[in-house]
């Protein structure tokens, strides 16, 4: 199974990258362009092929490594491969 | 008393903080290995400043699942001393040995240059040797410099004196515009609860000799020795 991990920073958190993104895209011609956020995708590949044990794992991880969860937000999801 | 400088692969300040620790404060000093886990014969172990481990996922967030950061908990449990300089303070934080995150600097930039800062509280063991609200400048250079934590944690430091550097002018006016990295309450520098683990930003380590412009960092490490 892989379990593909979405991270971005948290609400309210400062987030340059995703600002001077933004602008970027707006002196493109993007006028519409409100807010950008820049995050990172992770994708972990488990030998598990029960999912209740693949999510309870991924939450594990995301609290144990791959999030802060004081400065980021996080999804995922879980899909056969 | 005898100090052990914390390596991790990627680490690229161990080298001055060991040469200062040795050749200027004439103690004993070992580098320590990330994969060490036996720490009993050290009394203060520095984290150095560097890109550990690359920075990847966050800075100080692979070192902080280390054997050796994971003995660092017990050793801090102690009472004994930690002091992280820049991604040292980074990997605490991360290690949650110290309240707090390291953000990219708000204007998305490396910053390098000196910098005036202002003590908060020389009533701890890291700052004894500095009179109160004392202004001093150090070394700063870092890309994720910028404090981040949440308000009642930050009321709760404030009342316990946990706040021991914020970044200042000349003049010691804590202001937006001395704000080198946007940090919440332009935090440099902060300690936990206990008193006994000390993170800062700036380079200390980079100010103990009067030929490099400064020498107030050496008051620091002056400071811990006055304690043993």
């Amino acid at each position: 199974m892989i379990i593909k991990f979405f991270i971005k920073p948290r609400k309210g958190v400062l987030d340059p990258q995703g600002r001077a993104v933004a602008e970027s895209l707006k002196s493109l011609g993007f006028e519409s362009t409100n807010k950008v956020f820049v995050g990172r995708y992770v994708e972990v590949h488990i030998e598990e092929t029960d999912r209740d044990k693949a999510r309870e794992m991924a939450v594990d991880m995301a609290k144990k490594a791959l999030v802060n969860d004081l400065i980021e937000d996080y999804e995922f999801e879980i899909v056969e491969g | 008393m005898r100090f052990g400088v914390a390596v991790y692969p990627g680490s690229n300040c161990d080298y001055d903080t060991y040469y200062v620790i040795r050749d200027i404060l004439k103690k004993e000093v070992e580098f320590v290995d990330y994969r060490q886990t036996d720490l009993s014969k050290y009394d203060c172990i520095v984290v150095p400043g560097g890109f550990s481990f690359g920075d990847y996922l966050r800075p100080g967030a692979i070192a902080s699942h280390t054997p050796l950061t994971w003995a660092l908990r017990n050793f801090a449990e102690k009472g004994k001393f930690v002091v992280g300089i820049c991604n040292g303070f980074q990997i605490l934080t991360e290690a949650h040995l110290l309240p707090g995150a390291l953000l990219p600097n708000n204007h998305g930039k490396f910053v390098c240059k000196h910098q005036f800062l202002r003590v908060e509280n020389n009533q701890t063991v890291f700052t004894r040797k500095f009179s109160p609200g004392q202004v001093v400048i150090m070394p700063i250079a870092h890309h994720d410099g910028n404090y981040f934590v949440d308000e009642e944690t930050l009321k709760e430091m404030e009342e316990n004196g946990q706040i021991i550097l914020r970044y200042c002018d000349m003049e010691g006016n804590v202001s937006y515009k001395a704000n080198p990295n946007g940090s919440v309450s332009n935090i440099a520098g902060v300690c936990n609860k206990g008193k006994n683990v000390f993170g800062l930003m700036p380079h200390p380590e980079r100010a103990c000799e009067p030929i490099l412009g400064s020498f107030d960092g050496l008051l620091f490490l002056q400071s811990i020795l006055r304690e043993a």
